[in-house]
């Protein structure tokens, strides 16, 4: 068993990072919400690797749980999918 | 395109300023001058064994109610700017059977536990912060579960406020005491619970505000979840 | 060879920098500064730590020596709690907003224009 806590804290990071690059390029908006809770998680566990208990429990009690759920009734009220589009005016307003 | 190129090149060079200046504070090595201080005199000034809690709410205690103060304006906020003369829940079918009976059953138990980390702030790492978040999460659940389901209004917006005035009060109680706001007086007036230091009655008045703090976040974030899930009724505002 | 830490920490702060600066939906924006956020506080604590050491509540067997820096921990607990609270009212206001124009795009808001 490869005992070295330095590859548990490169995996952690490294799933934090692709998280976070899925929940900004996702097109469906309930996706990128929960590319957000994901890299609110692994950031939790990265708290607690940092010998960070109680960062660790406010962070995955509000970051993980409420803000997702704001952000999910923020989408209920407004629409669902981002409308992509390459606009034909950013010369004149650059 | 223009755009996108511009903020690719902004970022490389704020990552390259960032990674520069982090190398300069080397990783693990042991920099503490004032966190040195207050972990040798944290058990004989404040009786918490809690250092990251003794920190925020005693000795920094004054931080800790503008904190408090900046959730209160942002609830209040939320719900100035959804207000309509006429709101109702628009949910069109209610939460499977798993969903209702689960949280029929869970809820006391997570209040329970919601509370029981916002009493035991000082002993085990948690406090009034996310005490305050687990019993809205179980509010959540109701309003996810039930279609027809309203917090009662009257119960719940008096106990936020009375929560924020008790917070004021401990520390007005500490400057006519002690002399100062947010003074200790439980710990170093009265001498209460010295002998008592990891046990559940000591530290102070740390238990006290944090109780006070753990309802007030739990009854705000209900209230904030309340407000965004109505929407105005149709015909009529 | 950089830390673990330090590296997540910066490219989640890139990444929330690159996603509120290119996109146009305001939810993807707003997107981007809660992961901005999350990445200012990883890099706040992992400032902190003291390799060796262990958590700073001071029970039976732990002694000042051998905790890691609290003051960190109390700074982040309290940038955790704002963030979420801006981060609601900021929706609220993208709410009302979409009630007024019927769109998210901020390429097509141009209220305050002329």
């Amino acid at each position: 068993m490869i005992n070295c806590v330095q590859c548990i804290e490169y995996l952690i990071v490294i799933l934090m990072i692709v998280s976070a690059i899925f929940a900004v390029e996702w097109k469906d908006l309930l996706a990128a919400v929960v590319g957000m809770a994901a890299v609110s998680l692994f950031a939790s566990i990265a708290f607690f690797l940092l010998q960070a208990p109680d960062v660790a429990m406010v962070e995955a009690a509000i970051g993980a749980a409420m803000s997702a759920a704001v952000f999910i009734f923020a989408i209920k009220r407004t629409e669902r999918y981002e409308s992509e589009g390459e606009g034909t005016g950013w010369w004149v307003r650059w | 395109m223009v755009k996108r190129a511009l903020a690719i090149i902004l970022i490389l060079i704020t990552g390259y300023w960032l990674a520069n200046a982090l190398a300069q504070v080397p990783f693990g090595a042991d920099k503490m001058l004032v966190g040195k201080y207050y972990l040798e005199n944290v058990k004989d000034q404040t009786g918490a064994v809690n250092a990251v809690t003794a920190v925020v709410v005693n000795y920094r205690g004054f931080d800790t109610l503008g904190e408090v103060t900046v959730l209160f304006i942002a609830a209040t906020g939320v719900a100035a700017l959804l207000w309509r003369k006429k709101r109702e829940r628009t949910a069109k079918s209610e939460g499977s059977v798993v969903l209702q009976t689960g949280s029929r059953l869970l809820l006391p138990f997570i209040m329970l536990f919601g509370a029981y980390i916002f009493i035991h702030g000082h002993l085990t790492p948690g406090g009034g912060f996310p005490g305050g978040a687990t019993i809205a999460t179980a509010f959540l659940m109701l309003y996810l579960a039930f279609r027809e389901y309203e917090i009662p209004h009257r119960v719940f917006e008096p106990l936020e406020g009375l929560a924020g005035i008790g917070y004021v009060t401990v520390g007005l109680i500490g400057l006519a005491i002690g002399g100062y706001f947010l003074f200790d007086w439980i710990w170093q007036t009265w001498q209460l619970g010295h002998d008592n230091i990891g046990r559940l009655f000591s530290a102070g008045f740390i238990p006290i505000i944090y109780t006070l703090i753990g309802l007030k976040v739990g009854t705000e974030l209900t209230g904030i979840v309340d407000n965004m899930v109505k929407e105005p009724k149709e015909g009529g505002q | 060879m950089i830390s673990a830490y330090y590296f997540g920490a910066i490219s989640l702060i890139l990444i929330g920098l690159y996603a509120t600066l290119t996109k146009r939906n305001l939810l993807k924006i707003l997107v981007g500064l809660s992961i901005m956020e999350t990445g200012v506080n990883l890099l706040l604590i992992s400032v902190g730590y003291v390799s060796g050491r262990t958590a700073p509540i001071l029970t039976e067997g732990a002694t000042p020596q051998t905790a890691v820096d609290p003051i960190p921990q109390a700074l982040v607990l309290t940038a955790i709690v704002i963030g979420v609270a801006t981060t609601a009212l900021a929706l609220t206001v993208a709410i009302n907003l979409y009630e007024k124009y019927k769109t998210l795009d901020i390429e097509k808001i141009r209220g305050l224009r002329g």
